[in-house]
């Protein structure tokens, strides 16, 4: 497992740049992970949809489903994909912390 | 020479069938050379430490792959099937060997223009290595690295103007059998209808928002050459009203052995004169047939189209005129509860463009399906658990005979409260007036 240093913090990723543990998550990890994302600018509306999903998760040991997250934070697919190009799985699970999504992607 | 030595695999390259194995170690040959002086962007030895990880596999009897992988590119959320080898030191090659899903044309004809231009791309910038198609569709590049991916993708919709095919709980590729383009038998123009959707629900193809998977497949007729009654969740298979064209010259001159039944398909062994007696009237499934000597006669209103008079005698026996397609819901494979085939559900729709009525039931069933679907649960999981009664409520769909193999045989029978005289709440003090506890 490969390990990344990011302004003091130190973060350990898989080949998918996936937070190994969801208790490493810092707010460094969002800011380090965006260029990837393709995510210029952190705004408001993405902190709402990562602090969505962290929550989520901690409550119930998975990631919500597509159409819960659209729900929950009013943001339209569409408008997901315009805060997080690589998609709500990729992207903002990625950035949330939260482990891989798993299946038949 | 060969990077690892592979005794297993090389078994494989004997007997007539097509090797894989010797098609391999040909693109690992071609690669060594590099007869074009290419700048391979992933490893030139990446096709041989496939076969290196394959003979592993096959000593070990165990997959060397590890679980999973999220790759893709920006604006989509499938296309691309990430995949990471367990011994990345011994076979650097396949360290990462992504898989990528290209959206292939209906019917799947092609230029060579056509497929040289993709296997540039792919012999650039991945293994050299595809899959010519995937079971759902799909051309398949087998094998390249995380940073070529938006490059490929770049030079397929820049250069070839092609797009991705679909991964992850999203509508998948669909894919149709080559219908009017060379089949007699072909009620629609399976290709357009394929062709069209596609094209309609790009959104729904790239971006994930269903619960599950979600698959179209389009038969031009029951024959089913693209098995949609089993591969998908929306089957569209075409059908037709009216009588069966019936050429009573051409039925005598199967008769009198001019032509071959079933276009000579059972020529390899001596069956004995052709009998249309035994191998067509009496093989109907409703025995809606007969054959007086001279003239073969149908009773279309007792026949279910189920193609076998037409398949044995294609040049006399024809499908009708008025053609159209029924539409089945809900096939899947064994995971979780079981494997199901499509269920009918609109026994005749007209098929003209731009398939509005078809689209109206999709769009009807998705609109219910991404409501009240569980997490990873397809479609025919959902009706199974919600009732066939809610999926005709939904696409608005009157019950009718045709819904049913047989009526149900246990009396546990759900009625509306609407639908019972006096509704459901229970007077208990009214009904002790008459009968004493």
């Amino acid at each position: 497992m490969a390990t990344v240093e990011y302004k003091g913090k130190s973060f350990e990723v898989d080949e998918d740049g996936f937070l190994q543990r969801f208790e490493d998550w810092t707010e460094e990890w969002v800011d380090y992970v965006k260029d990837s994302e393709g995510i210029k600018e952190l705004t408001p509306e993405h902190n709402k949809v990562i602090e969505f999903l962290q929550d989520y998760y901690k409550k119930n040991g998975i990631a919500p489903m597509v159409r819960i997250l659209s729900k929950v934070t009013g943001f339209k697919l569409k408008h997901i994909y315009e805060l997080f190009p690589s998609g709500p799985g990729k992207g903002a699970c990625k950035m949330a912390g939260l482990p891989k999504p798993t299946g038949c992607v | 020479m060969a990077k690892h030595q592979t005794p297993l695999l090389d078994q494989l390259e004997t007997g007539p069938w097509p090797s894989f194995v010797s098609d391999i170690k040909q693109e690992a040959a071609h690669r060594a050379a590099n007869p074009k002086g290419l700048d391979y962007q992933v490893p030139v030895d990446c096709a041989d430490d496939l076969l290196g990880v394959l003979e592993l596999s096959f000593k070990d009897k165990e997959t060397h792959w590890k679980h999973g992988g999220i790759v893709g590119v920006f604006g989509y959320g499938g296309g691309v099937i990430g995949r990471y080898c367990d011994q990345p030191e011994m076979f650097p090659g396949v360290a990462h060997f992504h898989t990528v899903r290209v959206a292939q044309p209906s019917g799947k004809y092609y230029t060579s223009e056509y497929l040289n231009a993709i296997m540039d791309i792919w012999e650039l910038r991945g293994s050299g290595l595809t899959n010519m198609h995937g079971s759902t569709g799909d051309i398949v590049l087998l094998g390249t690295t995380t940073p070529q991916l938006e490059e490929i993708f770049h030079d397929l919709t820049h250069n070839l103007n092609t797009d991705l095919g679909g991964s992850g709980s999203n509508l998948r590729t669909p894919a149709d059998c080559l219908g009017q383009s060379r089949c007699e038998f072909a009620c629609y123009d399976t290709q357009d209808v394929c062709h069209t959707l596609t094209n309609d629900y790009q959104d729904e193809l790239h971006r994930p928002a269903f619960p599950y998977k979600f698959k179209f497949k389009f038969d031009g007729c029951p024959n089913g050459c693209v098995a949609s009654i089993a591969r998908s969740d929306f089957s569209v298979i075409g059908t037709w009203k009216d009588d069966i064209r019936i050429d009573q010259d051409r039925v005598k001159a199967y008769v009198a052995g001019e032509f071959k039944p079933g276009g000579g398909s059972h020529s390899g062994r001596d069956w004995g004169a052709f009998d249309i007696v035994k191998e067509v009237v009496d093989r109907c499934p409703t025995g809606c047939m007969s054959y007086d000597g001279a003239k073969l006669s149908i009773d279309n209103s007792n026949c279910t189209r189920c193609m076998h008079c037409i398949n044995t005698m294609p040049a006399a026996v024809k499908i009708g005129t008025e053609t159209g397609a029924s539409i089945l819901v809900g096939a899947k494979a064994p995971i979780l509860d079981g494997a199901q085939m499509s269920s009918l559900l609109v026994p005749f729709v007209v098929v003209e463009k731009p398939y509005d009525e078809i689209k109206e039931v999709i769009e009807n069933i998705w609109d219910w399906w991404m409501e009240e679907g569980k997490n990873r649960e397809r479609v025919g999981e959902t009706i199974k658990r919600l009732s066939f009664q809610k999926l005709l409520e939904v696409t608005n769909t009157k019950a009718v005979p045709q819904h049913v193999e047989a009526p149900r045989a246990n009396p546990y029978i759900f009625f509306k409260e609407d639908e019972v005289p006096g509704g459901f709440a229970h007077d208990e003090k009214a009904y002790r007036q008459r009968h004493m506890r």
